[in-house]
């Protein structure tokens, strides 16, 4: 079912007046609201009534995560916070959070832009929908939620965690749509095998997996396991959260509500635009958000860009499936994992040197993050307890500042790599 | 009273212990006694060698992970109900023992363990108290 037929059908041409006539608009509030573009505007010499097509957006200034750093937590916020009703926030590169706002119009926003996606996915009224993404300060649950509730479905707000619990639920609540991090959808078959129930005698007829990057195979083998069909959707909090773009049953790409979001594919190098077709990092601009627009936001994400008309009847270009990143950052069970995150961690540490390693192991249905860390031989006294507790306290405290587990392992001093530039400090298990 | 034991760091992959191994024989060093508690990541190696500071800086300058631990050399009679004879004496005063380990000496008729406690001092009070022999650093170096 096509959710807004107005909006995710229309014509190029009305697209484009609508988009420009909302670009416009931003360019305008930002200036005015918001120091940080006003000086970057101010630095390339634009005005907001310089922007006359779409084709000005070349010239407007890149945002990227390290802009929301130095404005942590407010300060690219676009409305007063009497106006601001949620804050979400995701996990920065330096241990504090990257902050985001929202203002009632913006929530109303985001409920009906999920509802698109929702509904893309062949959701409605007559589903019951379990979400088991952590309900908190990122953006994944609360951001379903809502859309899910406009269609109608019946929300079971189940969270993250406690397997044995979801299954119990999905059974006896009728479940009929899971949400949740596409790898989690296969631990919790493997969980539910092992209980003894078949995944496929289940009701579940569909999955929308999203919160970290998928390949069509680990679609196929949820799809096999569950007898569902699994599909993508896109999102991050900077641009709204989950919504941005979504999957329909025709499987061939996520549609990106552009009358919300303008998408760009640039060449992360030159920074120069690229045409459809080719792959290149995604850049998004918020058309219609009140509380935090962003300006060319730089996502990392690679991917490529599709402007035909789909089968299903929707105009909106359609993203592929992301394809990898710019930057080292890890997505582990759905939450991003910046290696400089860990260092921080470790060199906060006493008894620990300041070099690492971390194994991303993909081999489980549930993605592993081991971090290999040197003890300084100074602390080390020859007692197992001493040496157990150091792991320990490596573990809570990375626990604490990455949001997920870490398996910790000491290893022998001076046997992680010491470079001078910058060491490879990633590794997929084998 | 009090023996020297080395203690290093393993981490669990083939061939550090033989390195262990190659490292002090060629320094000439001979191994009174060892043992090896491990997790699934790493151990440690304990031992007892005839001449522990030059164990330690050779291996230290090996680049392995080394520490030393005070530890006692307890004779305990080699027949049966030995051992708990000497752990009820060590219980009865509350000394908790972090580990122990053992080998039989060829010099003598009882056996030799030694013992990792919290307080050696106290613990070596209540051993001689109690009549039972605490090896000398040089005898245990010596054998």
């Amino acid at each position: 079912m096509i959710w807004d037929r107005e909006h995710e059908c229309m014509d190029r041409e009305s697209l484009e007046r609508l988009q420009l006539s909302r670009l416009q608009q931003l360019i305008k509030r930002v200036y005015h609201r918001v120091p940080h573009y006003r000086q970057a505007l101010d630095d390339r010499d634009i005005k907001p009534e310089d922007i006359k097509s779409l084709d000005d957006l070349k010239h407007l200034p890149f945002t990227g995560k390290e802009d929301l750093r130095r404005n942590y937590p407010y300060g690219l916020f676009a409305a007063p916070m009497a106006e601001v009703v949620r804050v979400h926030a995701s996990s920065g590169t330096t241990g504090k959070p990257t902050v985001v706002g929202y203002t009632q119009r913006d929530i109303a926003t985001w409920a009906e832009l999920i509802a698109r996606i929702v509904s893309q996915a062949g959701v409605t009224n007559a589903d019951v929908a379990q979400v088991c993404f952590s309900y908190g300060l990122f953006t994944g649950a609360f951001g379903l939620h809502y859309g899910l509730e406009r269609v109608g479905a019946t929300v079971v707000p189940a969270s993250a965690g406690n397997t044995a619990k979801q299954i119990m639920l999905m059974q006896d609540f009728g479940t009929t749509a899971l949400i949740s991090p596409p790898s989690y959808a296969l631990y919790l078959a493997e969980a539910a095998r092992e209980e003894g129930i078949d995944p496929r005698e289940l009701k579940l007829k569909v999955g929308l997996f999203g919160g970290e990057p998928w390949t069509e195979n680990m679609g196929h083998q949820i799809e096999s396991l569950w007898g569902i069909k699994a599909t993508d959707n896109y999102g991050l909090s900077e641009v709204i959260g989950p919504g941005v773009s979504g999957e329909c049953l025709e499987g061939a790409g996520l549609h990106i509500s552009e009358d919300h979001f303008l998408v760009e594919v640039i060449d992360p190098e030159t920074e120069e635009p690229l045409p459809y077709g080719e792959k290149g990092e995604l850049v998004f601009t918020t058309l219609t958000k009140e509380a935090f627009p962003v300006l060319r936001y730089r996502t990392r994400d690679l991917a490529i860009l599709n402007p035909e008309k789909c089968a299903c009847g929707r105009t909106s270009a359609r993203m592929c499936k992301v394809m990898g990143r710019t930057d080292d950052m890890l997505i582990i069970r759905g939450v991003n994992v910046f290696p400089s995150q860990i260092e921080s961690v470790l060199m906060s540490i006493r008894g620990i040197a300041p070099h690492y390693l971390l194994i991303v192991d993909t081999r489980g249905p549930l993605t592993q993050l081991e971090v290999q860390v040197e003890p300084d031989p100074s602390v080390f006294t020859g007692s197992f307890r001493d040496l157990e507790a150091l792991e320990d306290s490596v573990r809570r405290r990375l626990q604490s500042v990455l949001s997920i587990s870490a398996r910790v392992k000491l290893v022998e001093p001076k046997t992680l790599e010491r470079t001078a530039g910058k060491a490879q400090r990633i590794q997929s298990a084998k | 009273m009090k023996v020297k034991q080395i203690s290093v760091f393993l981490e669990n992959k083939s061939g550090r212990l033989a390195e262990v191994t190659q490292i002090l024989g060629s320094n000439k060093i001979n191994i009174r006694a060892l043992s090896i508690a491990d997790t699934t990541d790493f151990g440690i190696l304990r031992l007892i060698v005839n001449d522990p500071d030059a164990a330690y800086s050779a291996l230290r300058e090996a680049g392995f992970m080394v520490s030393v631990t005070e530890v006692l050399a307890v004779e305990v009679p080699d027949s049966p109900g030995g051992l708990a004879g000497v752990l009820a004496t060590l219980g009865s005063q509350s000394i908790n023992i972090e580990y122990l380990y053992a080998f039989v000496t060829k010099a003598s008729a009882d056996a030799l363990v030694i013992f990792r406690v919290e307080d050696c001092d106290r613990a070596i009070e209540v051993l001689q108290a109690n009549r039972i022999n605490v090896l000398d650093e040089a005898e245990v170096y010596a054998l």
